[in-house]
C-alpha cells in the first residue's frame, strides 16, 4: 500500500499533466418535474462526451436539484463540504444559479454553466472562477428581436415566465426590437394553462407572438394555442422550440421560427459527429441542451490536459484558451467569460419522419453579450 | 380591457375551477370520510394521463384513452388503498403523510421507468379540435367548452350520488361515525375501497382531460395537488358542495388575478414594473384568498365549525 502511494505522488510530482488525481465534478441538474428533459440531455450529452474520451480522471456526480433553489443549495453545500469537488456545473434555471453560483465561486470552486446565465453572473456579479459555455440569457432572445425586425413584424406580442432568465428574455427581446411591442405578459414559472394570455393576444392587434417558456410550460402553451384559432406566427427562443418537447407538441410546431446557437443539422464535423453518436447511444435526436451539456464536458477535458483545478490559475486559463472542438464550431470566450457566438435562426421542420430544427439563416454573427462592460474580474 | 374579454376571462376561470373541482372532489371524500390524507392524489392524476396517452397513441382513439384512464386510475387506486391505506387508517397524520408521500415517489419512479422521462405526446379529438363562436363574438376553444361540461356534469353526479343514493347515505353515514355504521351491518372496508376508487377515477378523468392541453409528464400532478389542498381547506374538508364553489373560487381568483393585477398596477406605475408587481402578486392570489376565508372561517365555507 506504501508502494502504492510512493508511486502516485511520485507520478503526480513528475507530470505536469493533471491525470494523477481524479477531478470531481458535481452536476446539479433538473431531472424531475416539468424541467426534467432539460436536465436528462444535459446531463447524458456530458456524460457522452466523457464516454467517448480515453483516460481521463474526472468522476462526475450528479443530483437532481427538482428544479428547487433551496435543494439545489443544499446539494451544492454537500457536494463542496462533503464531495470536496472541483467544478461545479449543470443547473438549468436562473433562479437556482443565482443561489447557487455566488457562493461556489466566493469557496473557492469552478463554475462552467452548461445552461442557465443570468445577466447578472454576466455583468456586475461575474467571478473569474464563474464561467458560462452556453450563452448569456439574453442572447437568443436579441437574435429573436432582430429576426423579427428581419421578418418585417411591427407589432409584437412577448410573453415569458416571472424569473430571473424571464425578465432577461423580455429586456433581450426589446434591445434589438425596433417595432412597437403590442403586449408584454410575465406567466407564473411553472404555469401550465394559458388561456387567460391567450385570450390577450387574441384581443391585441399584433402581428407575431414571442414567447419563452421552457420545457412543459411550452408544450402546454403550444397545444392550447393551436386549439385557441389564433392564427399570428409565433417566434421565440430555441427553448420553447427545443427537440426535447417537440415530439410532445406534435404539427401545431411546425414552421416557428426560433434562434440558437446551435441545431442538429449545424455543419461542422464535430457536431456531426455528436449528434450520430448521441443518437447511437440513447436512441434519441439531441436537443440543444445536450449540445451544451457535451461542449461543457469537452471543455473540462480539455483544460485538464494542460492543468489541474488545484492550481486554480493555470486551470482558469486553460479553460479561457477554450482549446476544444465544439459543436459550434469556433468557440471562444469574451472578457466575462461568456461565449461570442454566432446565433442561428431555425425553423420547426418535419424531416426522416420526426419533428427538428433545421437552420434558414444567421440572426447575429460573432455576437457577444451586453454586460460585459459591468464586469470587473 | 373590453368586456368580451372579461367573459372570456371569466370562462376560463370557470374552466380551470371545474377541473380542479375533478381533483379535490376526490381528494375531500377521503379526507373526509376516512380521515385520511393522501398526497397520492395527484400520482394517480398523472397515472390517468398516461393511462390516456398511451393507449390514445397505441389505438389513435382519444375516447378508448379516456375509459383506459378512468379505469387505469380506479383500478390504481383500488389497488393502493388495498396494499398501503387501508394499514392507515387509524394511525395519525404523520404516518399518512410519510406513507404516501412515498407512494408519490415510487409512483413518479415507475412512470418514468415504464415510459420515460420525456414528456408524451396526446391531442385533443378530432372532433373538438376547432373553436367556436359564442354569442357577442368571444371565440372559444371547443374542447376548453366540453371541459366546463363535463365539469358541470361530474359536478352534477356526485350531487345525487351523495345526496340521493344509497351508497351516498353510508358514505355520509361514514363521514359522521364510522363505528356506528359498522355497527349496523354495513362492510365499511368494501365502502372504503369503493369510495377511495371513486376519488381515484376522478382524478384520473381530470388527468386525462388536463394533460390533453397541457404537458402529459412525470411529476404533473404536484402542482395540481397543492392546488387541491387549497381548495378543500377553502371549501371545507369533507363537504363537495365545498370543494366545488372553493374550486370555482380558486379558478377565478388565479385567472382573474393574472389579467387583472397587472393592469391594475400599470394604473400607478411604468408598464414593465407594473407587470413584475402584478404578476408577482397574482401567484400569490390564491394563498390571500384561502387565508382570508380561515380568518373568516377557519373551518372553511362548509366545513364543520372549527
Amino acid at each position: 500500500m506504501r508502494t502504492m502511494t510512493i508511486v502516485a505522488v511520485a507520478v503526480g510530482l513528475m507530470g505536469g499533466s493533471a491525470s494523477a488525481e481524479p477531478v470531481k465534478v458535481g452536476m446539479i441538474t433538473t431531472l424531475s418535474g416539468g424541467g426534467a428533459g432539460l436536465g436528462i440531455d444535459v446531463r447524458d450529452g456530458f456524460q457522452l462526451a466523457l464516454d467517448q474520451a480515453e483516460g481521463h480522471e474526472v468522476e462526475l456526480i450528479v443530483e437532481d436539484d427538482q428544479q428547487k433553489p433551496d435543494v439545489a443549495v443544499q446539494i451544492a453545500d454537500e457536494m463542496i463540504q462533503s464531495e470536496d469537488v472541483d467544478i461545479l456545473t449543470g443547473i438549468i434555471f436562473s433562479n437556482l444559479a443565482m443561489a447557487v453560483v455566488p457562493s461556489a465561486t466566493a469557496q473557492g470552486r469552478f463554475y462552467l454553466s452548461a445552461n442557465a446565465g443570468p445577466s447578472q453572473l454576466a455583468g456586475e456579479m461575474c467571478h473569474e472562477n464563474y464561467f458560462s459555455v452556453s450563452y448569456q440569457n439574453d442572447n437568443m432572445h436579441e437574435a429573436a428581436g432582430a429576426h423579427a425586425n428581419d421578418a418585417g413584424y411591427g407589432r409584437v406580442f412577448i410573453m415569458a415566465p416571472n424569473y430571473p432568465a424571464g425578465q432577461d428574455s423580455l429586456t433581450g427581446f426589446k434591445r434589438f426590437f425596433e417595432g412597437e411591442v403590442a403586449g408584454e405578459v410575465y406567466t407564473q414559472l411553472g404555469q401550465t394553462d394559458y388561456a387567460a394570455e391567450i385570450a390577450q393576444i387574441r384581443a391585441s392587434d399584433a402581428d407575431a407572438v414571442f414567447f419563452f417558456l421552457p420545457g412543459g410550460m411550452g408544450i402546454s402553451f403550444l397545444k392550447q394555442y393551436d386549439q385557441s384559432g389564433v392564427e399570428l406566427p409565433l417566434i421565440g427562443p430555441a427553448f420553447s422550440f427545443s427537440q426535447d418537447i417537440l415530439p410532445a407538441v406534435g404539427e401545431a410546431a411546425l414552421g416557428a421560427r426560433n434562434t440558437a446557437q446551435w441545431s442538429p443539422d449545424l455543419d461542422n464535423a464535430a457536431n456531426q459527429a455528436f449528434v450520430a453518436s448521441f443518437r447511437e447511444a440513447y436512441g434519441r435526436t439531441p436537443s440543444l441542451y445536450a449540445s451544451q451539456g457535451y461542449d461543457t464536458a469537452n471543455l473540462i477535458l480539455s483544460a485538464l490536459e494542460t492543468a489541474h483545478p488545484d492550481d486554480a490559475d493555470a486551470f482558469r486559463s486553460a479553460v479561457e484558451a477554450a482549446d476544444f472542438e465544439s459543436t459550434r464550431g469556433d468557440f471562444a470566450f469574451g472578457p466575462n467569460h461568456h461565449p461570442i457566438q454566432d446565433i442561428y435562426v431555425r425553423e420547426v421542420v418535419e424531416a426522416d419522419g420526426e419533428l427538428t430544427n433545421r437552420i434558414v439563416g444567421v440572426a447575429l454573427e460573432d455576437h457577444a453579450d451586453a454586460y460585459a462592460d459591468q464586469c470587473r474580474m | 380591457m373590453s368586456l368580451l374579454l372579461l367573459i372570456e376571462q371569466v370562462l376560463n376561470g370557470v374552466q380551470f375551477g371545474l377541473m380542479l373541482f375533478l381533483m379535490a372532489a376526490g381528494l375531500t371524500l377521503v379526507f373526509g370520510v376516512m380521515g385520511l390524507i393522501n398526497l397520492a392524489h395527484g400520482s394517480l392524476y398523472m397515472v390517468g394521463a398516461f393511462a390516456c396517452a398511451a393507449v390514445a397513441a397505441a389505438t389513435g382513439s382519444f375516447w378508448l384513452g379516456l375509459a383506459a384512464a378512468l379505469g387505469a386510475a380506479a383500478a390504481a387506486g383500488a389497488l393502493v388503498e388495498v396494499v398501503v391505506i387501508r394499514r392507515l387508517y387509524n394511525r395519525d397524520h404523520l404516518d399518512q403523510v410519510l406513507a404516501t408521500f412515498a407512494l408519490i415517489l415510487m409512483f413518479s419512479e415507475g412512470t418514468r421507468w415504464a415510459f420515460g422521462s420525456f414528456p408524451l405526446y396526446l391531442d385533443v379529438p378530432a372532433v373538438l379540435a376547432g373553436s367556436v363562436t359564442l354569442p357577442g363574438g368571444i371565440v372559444y376553444p371547443e374542447f376548453r367548452l366540453a371541459l366546463i361540461g363535463v365539469g358541470l356534469a361530474v359536478a352534477a353526479v356526485l350531487f345525487w350520488l351523495i345526496g340521493r343514493t344509497r351508497i351516498g347515505v353510508r358514505i355520509r353515514a361514514g363521514e359522521a361515525d364510522r363505528e356506528m355504521i359498522a355497527a349496523l351491518g354495513v362492510d365499511i372496508g368494501r365502502l372504503y375501497t369503493v369510495v377511495f376508487a371513486l376519488g381515484a377515477a376522478l382524478a384520473g378523468l381530470a388527468g386525462a382531460l388536463v394533460g390533453t392541453v397541457q404537458s402529459v409528464q412525470v411529476g404533473m400532478g404536484e402542482p395540481v395537488l397543492i392546488l387541491a389542498f387549497v381548495v378543500i381547506v377553502i371549501g371545507g374538508i369533507g363537504s363537495i358542495r365545498g370543494a366545488l364553489l372553493g374550486s370555482l373560487l380558486v379558478g377565478l381568483t388565479d385567472t382573474l388575478g393574472r389579467v387583472l393585477l397587472p393592469q391594475a398596477f400599470a394604473l400607478a406605475m411604468e408598464a414593465s414594473a407594473a407587470n413584475a408587481v402584478g404578476s408577482a402578486l397574482a401567484s400569490m392570489s390564491i394563498y390571500i384568498l384561502m387565508a382570508a376565508v380561515l380568518v373568516w372561517r377557519p373551518g372553511g365555507l362548509f366545513g364543520a365549525p372549527a
